[in-house]
């Protein structure tokens, strides 16, 4: 029973990771339709910065906001200069740059920092809070900091006002120019918060599984499936995924199939929810009258 | 009183085709003036082109200083709201949110939350229902929701794209009365767009009409409505 707590604790750590990854996802397919697959690799860049900080003798903290910045002007920089112009292209032209914006980051972050397997540190070392054999600090601590992105996020869309533009500007661009709102920049934005969330949740995950270029591709992975698991347009549902994987993924690892199907897990999830339910489970049906 | 809008060999375009041809009006200030003409003829698309929506040719002057070119959102900016066709509510955001963003680009914090509340006065029913999400209410409630949303812009011009649209003759009349009200008391200068020529004619001081995207009529609206060709084809008497 101890070692199945443990197993289902663990899964809600990995699970808020996979929760952020989903958000990052469902943030910029909200406004665009598109489901960004370099959202991993700019996760893990954004965690080698961090790392290089840390390594340079920044503090924990210190590092840990810096990124988020960089992440978020990156992430915005990365939309006005690479995305705008096929703004209006066929998708077929942004999964490519999506693409490609996967290889360059993987492989810059490659030639930069090197291939070699890294530590990163935990902000949570063992015993900074009360770590019993359920849960260790750096599991409590990610799960804290999950939250609190939640609810960050959450206060920013439905009290501030730039969070209802936004809201505004992915329901609907043309009422949203009228009313004033600079509906480019509002994508610009959800650009940037997800590569914010995204490198937010690299530092988070870095301590359990190392910091290698390839670190967040089969975290993407859990991310999408929990998406779709939620409701690839649903922000809570997207989230709700995230945790119910991360569980899944780990006790069905432990008890059924072995740690070296797990990936698998994910993989089944997206095929049989594309197709037995494609909206997931609390996704917005959309009808159209033909 | 001057005039506040002035076009002047105004073309607009879908992707190749054109629709208006040369097409010229002034709008006075404080005034009401509508563009009457049968469906196709470039009504919508004409308050499109103001706002700069669509691809033009030609210039529009607000107050004299030129707004063509300009993006839709800066346009907006110097004053001019648009309730466009399928009035442009965000029928997933709440009555209130829908208000809100309508003050989006105004600094003025206090006077935006003083500016609800008096349209919470005006319509009482957009106040009952301020928590509800806009695309729940009527046709009625939305359309005034829609003009709502337009004056929180405390826009110098209210370009109206077809109030009457889908709406019970009652209702039609209620939305006319608070526009004639909105011209009376907050001085706004309205450019209406109406099918229904004759409600028209009766609220606005000067009139257009378009014909396969030119002006082939202008004047005032009295005198439109006495023009034997627009009472034969549009009024139907």
């Amino acid at each position: 029973m101890e070692a199945f707590l443990h197993q289902v604790f663990s899964g809600l750590a990995t699970g808020g990771i996979y929760a952020s990854m989903a958000l990052a996802l469902v943030m910029i397919y909200q406004s665009t339709h598109h489901i960004n697959f370099s959202q991993g690799e700019m996760a893990t860049f954004c965690t080698f910065i961090a790392w290089a900080l840390i390594e340079t003798g920044f503090p924990y903290w210190v590092a840990f906001f810096a990124t988020v910045a960089i992440g978020l002007v990156g992430g915005m920089a990365i939309q006005r200069i690479l995305l705008r112009p096929v703004e209006n292209a066929p998708i077929l032209t942004n999964v490519i740059v999506f693409i490609g914006l996967l290889v360059i980051f993987n492989s810059t972050a490659g030639w930069i920092f090197d291939h070699t397997i890294k530590a990163f540190p935990s902000p949570f070392p063992r015993g900074t809070f009360f770590d019993t054999q359920y849960f260790s600090s750096h599991e409590i601590g990610s799960i804290m900091v999950t939250l609190l992105v939640l609810v960050a996020l959450y206060v920013f869309f439905r009290f501030t006002p730039l969070g209802l533009a936004m809201r505004a500007a992915a329901q609907n661009p043309v009422s949203s120019r009228l009313v004033g709102i600079r509906v480019s920049w509002m994508l610009a934005l959800g650009w940037g918060l997800a590569a914010a969330i995204g490198a937010i949740a690299g530092m988070m995950v870095a301590p359990i599984v190392y910091l290698d270029p390839n670190m967040m591709a089969g975290i993407l992975l859990y991310g999408f499936a929990g998406a779709l698991l939620g409701g690839i347009d649903n922000p809570w549902g997207a989230v709700f995924g995230g945790f119910v994987v991360g569980v899944l993924e780990n006790v069905l690892g432990a008890y059924v199939i072995g740690t070296e199907l797990k990936l698998t897990v994910a993989l089944v999830l997206i095929v049989g929810v594309l197709t037995l339910k494609p909206t997931g489970l609390f996704g917005k049906v959309v009808v159209t009258r033909v | 009183m001057g005039a506040i809008l002035q076009a002047s060999n105004l073309d607009a375009f879908y992707g190749p085709t054109q629709v208006l041809f040369g097409v010229g009006f002034e709008l006075r200030e404080g005034g009401i003036t509508t563009i009457l003409g049968a469906n196709g003829a470039g009504k919508t698309t004409t308050l499109r082109a103001v706002c700069g929506m669509v691809r033009t040719a030609g210039e529009v002057r607000l107050k004299g200083e030129r707004i063509d070119g300009k993006a839709t959102e800066d346009i907006v900016r110097k004053g001019i709201a648009h309730v466009p066709d399928g009035r442009g509510t965000f029928t997933a955001l709440t009555v209130e949110e829908n208000l809100r963003l309508g003050g989006y680009v105004r600094k003025d914090r206090d006077g935006v939350a003083a500016d609800i509340e008096r349209l919470y006065e005006r319509f009482p029913r957009l106040k009952e229902r301020r928590r509800q999400q806009a695309g729940t209410l009527s046709g009625g409630e939305q359309q005034m929701l829609a003009i709502s949303r337009a004056l929180m812009l405390r826009p110098r011009l209210l370009l109206l794209d077809e109030p009457s649209f889908g709406l019970a003759p009652l209702i039609v009349k209620e939305i006319f009365e608070i526009m004639r009200t909105i011209n009376r008391e907050d001085g706004v200068s309205m450019l209406l767009v109406e099918q229904n020529a004759s409600l028209a004619l009766d609220l606005a001081d000067h009139a257009y009409l378009l014909e396969t995207g030119k002006v082939v009529i202008a004047g005032s609206a009295d005198a439109i409505k006495n023009d034997e060709q627009v009472r034969r084809s549009y009024l139907g008497y």
